[in-house]
């Protein structure tokens, strides 16, 4: 009978115990309310998962959706208001690794999760995460296969000629070029174009002027801006692809989807495919 | 008391009620501008501690001890140098924390994935500049050529800021974290940060402050410091000590602050010059107002945006060097 007693004391102690240390188990499981996302790529992942809602402030490159444009700007990665940030009393802020205010954050007891958003790799993880986080890991698969899907269509509707083309993707013009590893140059490859930088460069690297001269790429593409100045680099005239204009010179709010690691890739890859559409018609 | 001693003292007061009332303004001073009512609600609401407590508190204070080893720094570095344009940053100290922190920022993308997460920013900083200074003692074979010394801080400071321009070139990410870094932030500061700077002023002021027969003595040239039977080398080798340690304990927990350095000694010699020994204090004084008002400017001005923290001393910090400048020519 005692030992009975003795023993059911002790499961309802071992219950206690049990609850007591997965009672924050439980509570940290429990989806985020507040979001801060300093990140634009996961300001625009969380949106896309329906959970625009949950963010409270955003960095101030954040512009889309409009939803999210309209929150509180907090600064830059980089340079985040710390107390503006925890004065919205976020249960999960979103950054990069590598910034200083993931440590600063978290000493103060906040939620931080850094994200890289470097290649397509990165996003698919990024919104099958944030599925899984925000409560409902169908809305994060369901999405990337959204951005599967747009690609795959994209690719698809890259004319033949076009496919197996060499191009040039300039990301700024001292000039830096999209590389072959970075999400742009994976979608570049995923349309079936031949990037002129060799993978070993890197995903961003900064290139010599007379390289992209001594490459010739069959296709040069730019921010509209950028490549008004092109024909006047020294040397540059002699580029074909400029001649001939075989040329995507995108708007800057066009621009910004190509160059933006999040849903709006699929997007990205059919603004990519118009134009090489575009450019088959022409050579036509 | 002479007409000088009664300046000193005055300015001495003026220091010390600035430092109050900007002390108090750090605490009013928030991220969304300046409100007592909203100060009120804050305190009475449960974020109190945190948001005052954890945030404004400490990076007030820290703003303040950052500049005050910033001011003392720059009054070291203008002593040992006998040079008014001299700043706590010649010595390469600037160029190494800037180049190790771009090493880290950048070792994420370059593969070294754990360098990047082991060391912090802070720490590679505060032996970046360290590193910096010893590299430049190394070069001009230790610290009694002064002339020597400035030529080596200036090489290093060339030859390591393009090797930081080199590893930003292969991870362009890096670009604006050292931008960020290179204008200065007290956006950042905890109550960590707060500690090491309080030990390191409550250190280094008044060992500093004993080698201030020496700069006095240096003021009248290397010959006559000489003459007096000080042990020059050695004692000068302690200052290039002193001087690192507390710009790179202040550039570890700040960034890169432009020109409180210079301007602290520059305003305190103008309002009432006097030896080292009460210069130096001044000084740190000085640099502490400096810098925290800056702070609580930059906090205040655009918000609830905020100012890079460093563009405001450059700004303001010349401008009233200027007038000062002027004043006295008129005067």
């Amino acid at each position: 009978m005692s030992g009975s007693s003795h023993l059911s004391r002790r499961r309802w102690l071992g219950r206690a115990l049990a609850a007591v240390l997965l009672a924050p188990a439980l509570v940290a499981a429990a989806p985020p309310q507040r979001i801060v996302s300093l990140v634009p790529g996961l300001t625009e992942s969380v949106c896309a998962l329906g959970a625009c809602a949950r963010l409270v402030g955003v960095d101030r490159h954040s512009n889309w959706p409009p939803e999210a444009a309209a929150l509180p700007r907090l600064g830059g990665l980089d340079d985040a208001q710390v107390e503006r940030i925890a004065a919205l009393n976020p249960d999960l802020v979103l950054a990069a690794p590598g910034a200083r205010v993931v440590q600063r954050l978290q000493a103060l007891g906040l939620k931080v999760v850094a994200l890289h958003t470097r290649s397509h790799q990165d996003v698919r993880h990024n919104l099958l995460w944030l599925g899984q986080t925000l409560g409902d890991p169908d809305l994060g698969r369901k999405a990337w296969a959204a951005v599967e899907t747009q690609m795959a269509a994209a690719s698809q509707s890259v004319p033949a000629a076009m496919r197996g083309r060499s191009v040039y993707f300039e990301v700024e013009a001292s000039p830096y070029a999209a590389g072959p590893d970075s999400f742009i140059g994976q979608t570049l490859v995923q349309l079936g174009l031949r990037n002129i930088v060799p993978v070993a460069l890197g995903p961003f690297p900064k290139l010599s002027p007379e390289f992209v001269v001594r490459a010739q790429p069959d296709i040069v593409m730019a921010e509209a801006r950028q490549m008004q100045d092109m024909p006047g680099r020294p040397g540059w005239a002699s580029l074909t692809a400029l001649q001939r204009q075989q040329v995507c010179a995108f708007p800057s709010a066009d621009y910004e989807v190509l160059v933006r690691p999040g849903p709006r890739m699929g997007r990205a890859a059919q603004q990519l495919a118009d134009c090489l559409a575009r450019l088959a018609k022409d050579t036509r | 008391m002479s007409a000088l001693a009664v300046r000193r003292r005055r300015l001495g007061f003026g220091l010390a009620l600035c430092s109050l009332l900007l002390l108090s303004a750090g605490l009013v001073a928030g991220g969304e501008g300046w409100s007592l009512a909203e100060l009120g609600d804050l305190l009475r609401g449960q974020d109190a501690w945190l948001i005052v407590g954890q945030i404004r508190a400490p990076r007030t204070l820290g703003a303040w001890l950052a500049g005050g080893l910033l001011g003392l720094a720059g009054a070291l570095a203008q002593g040992l140098f006998r040079n008014p344009l001299a700043d706590p940053f010649l010595l390469g100290s600037a160029s190494g924390a800037s180049l190790a922190v771009v090493a880290v920022l950048a070792a994420g993308t370059l593969g070294g994935y754990g360098l990047g997460h082991g060391v912090g920013l802070a720490a590679a900083a505060f032996m970046g500049a360290l590193g910096g200074v010893l590299l430049t003692l190394a070069l001009a074979r230790g610290a009694q050529h002064t002339l020597r010394l400035l030529l080596a801080g200036v090489v290093v400071g060339v030859v390591l800021s393009g090797l930081s321009d080199l590893l930003t070139l292969a991870a362009p990410e890096a670009l604006r974290g050292r931008q960020v870094f290179m204008l200065g932030s007290t956006g950042f500061l905890g109550w960590d940060g707060c500690l090491l700077l309080g030990t390191g002023l409550a250190l280094l002021l008044p060992l500093a402050q004993r080698l201030s027969r020496l700069l006095d003595a240096l003021v009248l040239g290397e010959d006559s410091a000489r003459s007096l039977g000080l042990p020059l080398p050695q004692l000068q080798l302690l200052l290039v000590g002193l001087l690192a340690a507390a710009t790179g304990l202040a550039v570890s927990q700040t960034g890169l602050v432009a020109f409180v350095g210079l301007a602290a000694p520059h305003l305190v010699r103008r309002i009432a010059p006097g030896p080292h020994g009460y210069l130096l204090a001044a000084s740190a004084a000085a640099g502490a107002v400096l810098l925290l008002a800056a702070d609580v400017a930059a906090r205040t001005l655009i918000a609830p945006q905020e100012l890079p923290v460093g563009v405001l001393t450059a700004i303001f910090g010349g401008a009233y060097l200027l007038w000062l400048l002027n004043r006295q020519r008129g005067a």
